[in-house]
């Protein structure tokens, strides 16, 4: 058992690959939070009059909230006036190609497997000016517009399309909804809006990489994707490199509109900085997402990899209104070091004949501890609700901890709600096994969480899915002397 | 090919190997039969390289190395196969991924390139005929689920694929019905080459009548206290482990008189 320990200690822990700093000037306002600072940010976007009040009415909202406590989670206090609330990178230098890019950069990127493009936009160069002359932001862009599709960010939302906005921002996560969505509401600086019209099934899939390149987001994002009748679209939010963040506090909102027979596929591969071996250092990610199955016949998907940050407080939901809807909820949550993840969701069956199925996967590492909490609760008119859920943890050493906090609600009686919850380690056999047929203890101790976490990795589109997959081999990586 | 020399080895403050010496060359079967708990699957693991076991003395040198000096992966690179009595179930993973990460890192090992994707399937398919396994098994998570002779069959599979210079069946024909026998046993002697050995581990006879063997010894508290042709083996499978292990033991009894 001591060697196996042994063995599991040099094969988890591992060094963050993507720490690295890019040297760009930033516009930043002085630290702190008043109501001068979101005048500020409103003012710096150039918003409109409703907005900043939305803010200031978020912003006063906050003031009279306590920061949650609840969750499985550990940390000294943030001081909320030792934040820099807006800062807009100016890069010195547009870089025309990749070739101008620091090579080591280049090749963790190969590491990981990222694409040209996304490579580009990470490095900061600008896909319109690259050599390959394709620029892939404006193709896709114009082919989006010609099928009535708007994606684009939610600052240029709000000056080109703020009906929408102002019917929706709000609508599924209200400011009031918790203290991180009011703080989010009063100070978010960026983040994509995307607007599917009726019967449009969105011809690829919609990921953040291609309009970001020239719009950085900042820490507290603000997503909104609506779908309206019989629209279907898939979105990817990926994190795989380090976000440049002053400082440790990620909050953001998402929320998702699904009208009658619409479909809205919602995957995220996140991977901020957890911080260093010790725990020091490392994002703080309280983020709330929601979607609500607004229409009948409606279905929405939450899929998500959640490898990075040193605190991930996240539960993205959905409101199952619509009869006959579908909530799904994919997971899974890797931890090392001194990282906490309190992670789940939220299945609300309000409509008749609704289903929701939860697949949480949660693997620890190191010194870490995995929560998964999760809420299914069934309405008084949520007549046949149908609710299957499934917890798998897998532990990685002895010094880690996995835990599960299931709340479930029935308050009618036809609802059927099952919940399978399962905690395993990494056997010695396993590890031997694999060793036998010539597989280095790193690579068997990969194979086997990728195997674990295969339920959930199979509902990422392909391409996410490799990536999402070597990212779990990286985060797992370390030196076996 | 393999040289094993005294070899004492312990498990905890067991000591449960006494003193083994074995010769085995390229093209040889050699049976090693004998009663429960006599050590004959932690010889098995010891050659392989599980942790728990402790050698403390002797040396086993294979294919001109010290063995006992490799970790259990580079055993496995240099051509060492270990067919396990409780193959294990690793969710997720297909017995396909789980083999093609060994035959490529076998290939890294040796600075080959690793097989692409079409070449792979190609040997595949000419190993499942000659195991007679079938590709819907593959597909699956290994051995969960298996029956016990699926999960053999796998093995053997394995084997195949991994082409070892030494192959050690760890009581391979254990909780086998007779047609699964013959069929693992068929796989076994499909792979049967001059330049490959064989150290098959067995309890009972009758996998010997399938896979014939040059050599048989019998493991009686640590030692091989009998080394035969497979004579021997029906000789034990007539009369018992006990017609040998009686004699030993009053050996001993006198010896300490």
């Amino acid at each position: 058992m001591k060697e196996n320990q042994d063995t599991l200690d040099l094969t988890t822990p591992s060094e963050y690959k993507y720490g690295f700093v890019t040297d760009i000037d930033t516009d930043a306002i002085p630290k702190g939070l008043s109501e001068d600072v979101i005048r500020l940010i409103s003012s710096k976007k150039n918003e409109p009059e409703w907005m900043l009040e939305w803010r200031l009415k978020a912003y006063q909202y906050w003031l009279k909230l306590e920061e949650p406590e609840w969750a499985n989670l550990h940390y000294p206090k943030i001081n909320y006036q030792d934040i820099i609330y807006y800062a807009a990178p100016k890069p010195k230098k547009q870089l025309n190609s990749l070739d101008e890019v620091d090579p080591e950069l280049l090749s963790t990127f190969e590491k990981l497997g990222i694409s040209l493009s996304e490579q580009k936009r990470l490095t900061g160069v600008a896909v319109d000016v690259v050599m390959d002359s394709v620029s892939v932001a404006t193709s896709f862009k114009e082919q989006l517009s010609e099928i009535g599709v708007i994606f684009c960010s939610i600052s240029e939302a709000i000056q080109l399309h703020p009906e929408l906005v102002k019917k929706y921002m709000g609508s599924v996560v209200p400011m009031t909804d918790n203290y991180f969505s009011a703080l989010n509401s009063a100070v978010f600086t960026d983040g994509s809006f995307c607007y599917i019209p009726k019967g449009v099934r969105c011809p690829m899939e919609l990921s953040t990489y291609f309009r970001i390149n020239t719009e950085n987001t900042g820490q507290f994002e603000r997503t909104l994707i609506i779908a309206e009748d019989e629209s279907y679209v898939s979105y990817l939010e990926g994190c795989t490199a380090p976000m440049r963040d002053e400082n440790q506090l990620h909050a953001a909102v998402v929320e998702l509109v699904a009208m009658e027979k619409s479909e809205i596929k919602y995957s995220t591969v996140q991977n901020w900085y957890p911080g260093d071996k010790e725990g020091k250092g490392g994002i703080y990610n309280f983020v709330t997402k929601r979607g609500i199955c607004k229409g009948n016949h409606s279905k929405i998907s939450w899929t998500q990899v959640e490898t990075g940050s040193a605190i991930t407080w996240k539960y993205p939901s959905v409101i199952l209104k619509g009869d006959h809807s579908i909530g799904e909820f994919y997971s899974v949550a890797f931890t090392n070091n001194y990282q906490q993840a309190d992670t789940g969701t939220k299945m609300i069956h309000l409509g008749k004949n609704t289903r929701s199925r939860i697949v949480a996967k949660g693997i620890s590492a190191g010194h870490s501890q995995n929560s998964y909490r999760g809420l299914v609760r069934a309405s008084k008119q949520a007549v046949n609700a149908r609710n299957y859920s499934q917890c798998d943890s897998l532990l990685l050493g002895d010094k880690c901890g996995a835990h599960t906090f299931p709340y479930i609600e029935v308050k009618n009686k036809t609802a059927i709600i099952e919940h399978e919850a399962t905690t395993s380690k990494i056997g010695e056999d396993q590890l031997f096994y694999c060793r036998q047929r010539g597989i280095d203890p790193e690579a068997a101790v990969a194979l086997i969480v990728n195997g674990f976490a295969k339920e959930v990795m199979n509902q990422l589109p392909m391409e996410f899915a490799i990536e999402a997959q070597k990212l779990l081999a990286i985060s797992m990586e370390g030196s076996v002397g | 090919m393999l040289s094993i020399k005294n070899i004492h080895a312990r498990v905890e403050d067991k000591e449960i190997l006494r003193g083994i010496n074995l010769e085995i060359k390229a093209g040889e079967v050699h049976a090693i039969m004998g009663p429960n708990g006599s050590g004959k699957s932690t010889l098995s693991s010891v050659l392989a390289g599980r942790e728990e076991y402790e050698v403390t003395e002797g040396s086993v040198a294979f294919l001109g190395k010290d063995l006992l000096d490799l970790a259990p992966e580079d055993r496995a690179r240099e051509g060492l196969f270990l067919a396990f009595q409780y193959p294990v179930e690793i969710p997720g993973v297909s017995t396909t991924n789980f083999v093609k990460a060994a035959v490529n890192e076998k290939r890294k090992y040796n600075g080959e390139e690793p097989l692409d994707a079409v070449s792979f399937l190609k040997l595949m398919k000419e190993k499942m005929a000659m195991v007679e396994i079938d590709q819907s098994l593959l597909s699956r998570s290994i051995n969960e689920g298996f029956s016990g002779g699926e999960k053999k069959r796998n093995e053997v599979f394995q084997m195949a694929m991994l082409e070892p210079k030494l192959a050690i069946l760890d009581e391979t024909d254990s909780g086998l019905d007779i047609d699964a026998l013959r069929i693992v046993a068929n796989g076994i002697n499909e792979l049967r080459r001059p330049d490959r050995a064989f150290l098959v581990i067995t309890h009972y006879q009758r996998l010997l009548d399938y896979i014939q063997p040059d050599f048989v010894h019998v493991l009686y508290k640590g030692r091989i206290v009998k080394s035969g042709t497979k004579e021997l083996a029906l000789e034990l499978e007539e009369k018992g482990y006990d017609f040998i292990t009686e004699q030993i033991d009053l050996a001993a009894l006198s010896g300490l008189q």
